[in-house]
């Protein structure tokens, strides 16, 4: 299949780096936005929940990143598939640069569940199939990173992680489903029902806010990453040589 | 198609001939299954009660620790003697080259393991229930892991260290153990096994599917 031409245009590395400097800072401040009005809504104006009271809070941490680690991951899938497929070296920067992001998010959903745990539950940690799934998770981001770092040569390495990552996609569906393939400790899902959501509109929107700053931030950080690995990736390039030296930068 | 029959077939027999040339190799990953079984007895005294729950679990996490040592050599020696670059460049497709060293993987390492799991199992007085979802959690079982194991063997071949192999491996083999324990659970206390069963052959029949053109595609990447 060919692509159109602006998709390779704008998968250059040197066309991007220009681009998603300005990218960056935009997303960053609708970032920052999304977040003060997600805590000041979720910390200061939701009610307290009638039976978590206010440890529920943690809540507007947890549930986004615990989303963001299963976002991240499919992202990081796609993009590697798609460098797999076309060769776009962009693509395969996003796949390399998303990893470490992802493995973060899933280590704070795990820690803010661990904490929102002690006081509900009476323990940091249950051998439920919802925690084991996002722990699952960790190991597959922490694989792709070792396996990264295993590589001398970085085309080479982002091909190999993209079809870990890609064999790795196969754990979401069960990650996803885990909740109702085995009855357990972990509350079922409280926004996706397809009715009405059993959240009260209060809490909703702040956390709402919440996921939208956690998405943003994902961005943001994902284009600085990603800029530095251009720098990285293209170092014998004209243009990269040029900015660096214009900046006074040398090796 | 004859022809590709044809071919999958004499690759089939020259990895089992390779296999049985070179017992060593093919024995070692079943000693070691059988020694790791038998630490545990060592550390939790060998008539308690706790132990006879652990067993079936014990005799499923080895095959998952063994299947990871032994699949190390899969690709290795064919890596190294250029024989994969051959079947790569040869005019037939690298995916069915692929899927005949794995089944040969499966004859000569998974079967001698089944029956000494089974063995294992009867020793140290299993259930006769529980027995027989070992065996058959096993059997749907150790093919995926096979199938699994080659995709992140091809991608990490000729890299230093199996360390990464076993990082790699192991989360991916986490939901078939899952799924195997909790037929096994079942059968122990006289419950139907046919959805925990249904789910190990609808992964199996994905792996089938498309492992083996993973680690065709694997293996091209490390050639390159």
């Amino acid at each position: 299949m060919k692509l159109p031409r602006w998709i390779h245009q704008f998968g250059s590395p040197k066309y991007f780096y220009e681009l998603s400097l300005w990218l960056s800072r935009w997303v960053a401040i609708v970032c920052v936005i999304c977040f003060v009005c997600g805590l000041y809504g979720g910390l200061v104006l939701a009610p307290a929940d009638y039976q978590q009271g206010d440890s529920f809070r943690i809540m507007y941490i947890h549930v986004p990143s615990a989303w963001m680690s299963l976002f991240i991951y499919m992202v990081m899938a796609v993009a590697g598939g798609i460098g797999l497929i076309w060769r776009i070296k962009l693509a395969e920067i996003v796949a390399r640069s998303s990893a470490p992001i992802g493995a973060s998010f899933t280590f704070l959903a795990l820690v803010t569940g661990a904490i929102w745990g002690k006081p509900m539950w009476g323990t940091w940690w249950v051998w439920d199939a919802r925690l084991t799934s996002e722990l699952i998770l960790l190991f597959l981001y922490l694989g792709y990173i070792a396996l990264q770092s295993a590589f001398e040569d970085r085309r080479v390495a982002a091909r190999a992680g993209a079809i870990l990552a890609l064999v790795g996609i196969v754990n979401i569906p069960i990650i996803h489903y885990s909740v109702e393939w085995w009855s357990t400790l972990h509350q079922g899902p409280t926004i996706t029902k397809m009715d009405k959501p059993s959240i009260h509109l209060s809490m909703l929107i702040p956390l709402l806010f919440m996921v939208l700053a956690f998405k943003t931030f994902f961005i943001s950080t994902l284009l600085i990453r990603a800029r530095s690995e251009i720098l990285e990736y293209e170092c014998n390039a004209s243009w990269v040589k040029q900015l660096l030296g214009s900046n006074n930068v040398t090796k | 198609m004859r022809e590709y029959l044809n071919i999958f077939f004499v690759i089939l027999r020259r990895d089992l001939i390779l296999a049985f040339r070179n017992k060593a190799e093919l024995i070692n990953p079943l000693m070691f299954f059988v020694i790791v079984i038998v630490l545990f007895p060592l550390a939790f005294g060998s008539d308690s009660a706790l132990l006879k729950q652990l067993t079936s679990g014990i005799i499923w996490v080895t095959a998952l620790l063994a299947t990871c040592l032994s699949l190390e050599t899969i690709f290795r020696s064919d890596f190294e003697d250029g024989s994969i670059e051959q079947f790569s460049l040869s005019r037939y497709p690298l995916t069915l080259l692929v899927s005949a060293k794995i089944l040969a993987h499966w004859m000569t390492f998974s079967i001698p393991l089944i029956v000494i799991a089974l063995f294992t199992g009867i020793v140290l007085s299993l259930s006769s229930q529980t027995i027989s979802a070992l065996f058959i959690t096993l059997l749907l079982g150790t093919p995926v892991l096979s199938l699994i194991g080659a995709i992140t063997v091809a991608l990490t071949i000729g890299l230093r260290g199996g360390m990464l192999l076993s990082l790699l491996i192991l989360p991916l083999y986490m939901p078939i153990l899952i799924f195997s324990m909790l037929a096994i659970q079942n059968a122990a206390v006289g419950q139907s096994i046919t959805a925990e069963l249904y789910f190990l052959a609808g992964i199996l029949v994905l792996a089938i599917t498309l492992a083996p053109i993973a680690t065709a595609a694997a293996l091209r990447i490390r050639l390159s």
